[in-house]
């Protein structure tokens, strides 16, 4: 463990994440987050557990990635005072994720700067907490009033425009609160958690065997992400190594999953600055691709094709050769478009210096994946910890440096390029042998992780196994916790119509987010 | 400007025939339009709004705006206002949270209105069921006309159940 000076007893996880696990006190706790700060680590995940059923305490859980891999710090808070050291102050990536948890468990991070409500509007009221084991989950509760405290912008001209929940198109809800000047935003206030479904607590109705499909519904558009995320986690806990083949079919729908959120996204921002075209264009690709992987994974978005053991359906031989033949076309293609945007006046004039993330303000708020890798932050897991089959593909990791929205397009293009070379490298070396295996029986307690790199970032799945192979507490970690508040910085000083563009450039799940 | 039109050409029109998946939909286009133009006057204006969903029925509604199957062509169209909306296309287990929403955009159409309910969670909660942060289906909350399962739902599928819900 690479967290020196903290004394910290922690074992080391099998499985195919690099974890290591330590339960610590107060003080080193809250040492342990200026120590990863100092050693340019980031935080991963905050999530808790209602533990006063086995020791009278809550748990609170932060999941770090350092130098050597994954560090999950369990601190134990006392039931009669549900407290913790924030550490906040140290990430503020974990702001939002301090005052969830507070929403969800009624643990409450002592001297953090934000303690309004997050995910709670009126479900539930203040004094109850949906993750605590006596809330019961299926009452229905009166909605209550919902005052949320907005930050106010004073000055000379100053106005707000309040936009959302529903936006005009289609796309998920969420309230904008941006304060202007003119044109110009001077400031950009979220609230999300409009669609919070109970995901958490709802674990708890699943089998370890079956949570993948609770999990892959995080976020539908990182499905195959967050179900091997959840795979890997079930594995590790049942001590359970997959069969190679499966690992590497599951790559193959993970980097098919990347192209196709890149080459709808890639339309979506042309279509932003007025080049319907690239609509028209990429998403004619995509729904090819979306048919293919119906044909060749029995499912438009290949949901439910991850399973804890291996995969759903093996992938049939005859399908290789027009998977490899579709990596092709799409990649001549998508060149063409290429040329297309670049050669365009117009877009570019849109893309360059719009929504600028410079890096400095990247590493301060923990910014990583997709958009972090626009902005200089040079982290991919595929890269940095490859698992199998990662660690025989060589992915060639993409990084940026302007952190524009022409930045992201870049590194989008450039990793659809990467994705389509893995597909056909999988498809080549593609092992023999079985799919899946059984699940042997999950022992009480057993805690397991998984870490995958999705095509927005990185994606945490945190499983503990109840009696009779149930779930007793798993958490599902989706990357836009960390980069939703990094948009709302992105906006400033620019204009309100650039905002829609921006915003697509990111591409941000609520849903994965309101959880 | 040149690559682009050579582009264009290239592709040519890729519209599919309406609704060819299965037999039984396969419905001509002018039947369909005339079938809108019939009940509505001249087209049909979609509002759509996620209750909670996953997001996974919105990419599949945006697919479903793709020029494979053309349903501007039918007279079909998407608005931005509730206040020109025909038809209320919902999807999601509708999240306690955007419940209040949910039924302004509803009350905000014009009589008289079509809800469409869409995917395994717009019929019944889906994987998230019914609990303290779901109403456990769009029926819950507004009077459905038409529920499409699927999760999500194909394209063609959604707009079968757009078609199913102007027809009856």
């Amino acid at each position: 463990m690479a967290l020196s000076g903290l004394n910290l007893d922690a074992r080391t996880l099998s499985g195919a994440a690099p974890v290591s696990l330590a339960r610590v006190d107060r003080s080193q706790w809250a040492r342990a987050a200026r120590v990863v700060r100092e050693g340019a680590g980031r935080i991963v995940a905050l999530w808790g557990s209602d533990n006063r059923d086995r020791n009278a305490t809550f748990s609170v859980y932060a999941a770090y990635a350092i130098r050597s891999g994954l560090v999950v710090l369990e601190l134990p808070v006392p039931a009669a005072a549900p407290a913790y050291p924030t550490i906040a102050e140290v990430f503020p990536g974990a702001l939002r994720m301090q005052r969830a948890l507070h929403d969800l468990l009624g643990v409450a991070a002592e001297g953090a700067s934000d303690r309004r409500q997050w995910l709670r509007h009126g479900a539930w009221r203040a004094d109850e907490f949906p993750l605590r084991r006596d809330f019961d989950a299926h009452a229905r509760r009166e909605n209550a009033p919902d005052n949320y405290p907005f930050v106010r912008v004073e000055g000379d001209g100053v106005h707000e425009i309040p936009v959302g929940p529903i936006h005009a198109g289609i796309i998920e809800p969420g309230h904008f609160r941006f304060s202007v000047v003119g044109e110009k935003v001077l400031r950009l206030e979220a609230r999300l958690g409009y669609t919070h479904k109970g995901i958490d607590r709802r674990f708890g109705d699943f089998e370890i065997a079956t949570g993948h499909r609770l999990a892959g519904r995080l976020s539908g558009d990182s499905t195959v992400a967050l179900a091997w995320a959840y795979a890997q986690a079930a594995e590790s806990l049942l001590g359970l190594e997959p069969p190679a083949r499966a690992v590497w079919i599951r790559a193959l729908m993970l980097e098919r999953e990347r192209v196709a959120n890149h080459l709808g996204d890639l339309g979506a921002l042309g279509n932003d600055a007025a080049l319907s075209f690239a609509l028209s264009q990429f998403m004619r690709l995509k729904e090819d691709w979306l048919r293919m992987s119906h044909t060749a994974f029995g499912h438009r978005f290949m949901m439910d094709g991850v399973v804890p053991g291996g995969v759903e359906a093996d992938l049939r031989d005859d399908m290789r050769e027009p998977l490899m033949r579709q990596a092709d076309s799409v990649e001549r293609e998508v060149r063409r478009f290429q040329d297309v945007f670049d050669e365009h006046s117009g877009l570019q004039d849109r893309f360059i210096t719009a929504g600028r993330v410079t890096q400095e303000l990247a590493r301060a708020l923990g910014l990583a994946g997709l958009a972090g890798r626009a902005s200089g932050q040079a982290f991919d897991l595929r890269c940095d910890f490859p698992w199998a089959p990662y660690d025989k593909l060589g992915v060639k990791k993409v990084v940026h440096t302007n952190g524009d929205v022409a930045a992201r397009v870049k590194v989008r293009f450039d990793e659809l390029y990467e994705a389509l070379r893995l597909v056909r490298e999988i498809l080549a070396g593609l092992p023999a042998g079985a799919a899946r295996v059984a699940l042997p029986y999950a022992a009480p307690g057993a805690m397991g992780f998984g870490w995958v790199e999705g095509w927005r970032g990185e994606t945490l799945v945190a499983l503990e196994a109840g009696e009779n192979n149930r779930i007793r507490r798993c958490h599902a970690h989706d990357p836009s916790w960390q980069a939703w508040p990094v948009l709302e910085h992105a906006v400033i000083g620019n204009i309100v119509p650039d905002f829609p563009l921006i915003n697509k450039s990111f591409n941000l799940s609520y849903s994965g987010e309101d959880c | 400007m040149i690559p682009i039109i050579l582009q264009v050409l290239r592709t040519g029109i890729i519209s599919e025939p309406t609704p060819e998946a299965r037999e039984e939909w396969r419905v001509r286009s002018a039947q369909i339009q005339a079938e809108i133009v019939r009940l509505l006057g001249r087209a049909l204006v979609i509002r759509h709004v996620d209750a909670g969903s996953c997001n996974g029925c919105e990419l599949e509604i945006h697919a479903l705006n793709n020029p494979y199957y053309n349903i501007e062509g039918l007279g079909i169209r998407f608005a931005a206002s509730p206040r020109h909306a025909d038809m209320l296309l919902v999807t999601g287990p509708v999240s306690r949270h955007m419940e209040r929403a949910l039924r302004i955009v509803y009350e905000a159409m014009p009589d008289p209105k079509l809800v469409v309910a869409v995917g395994d969670c717009g019929r019944d909660g889906g994987v998230f069921g019914e609990s303290y942060a779901t109403c456990g289906g769009v029926s819950k909350v507004l009077p459905v006309d038409v529920v499409v399962p699927g999760c999500p739902p194909p394209p063609l599928d959604i707009l079968r159940g757009i078609l199913t819900a102007i027809a009856s």
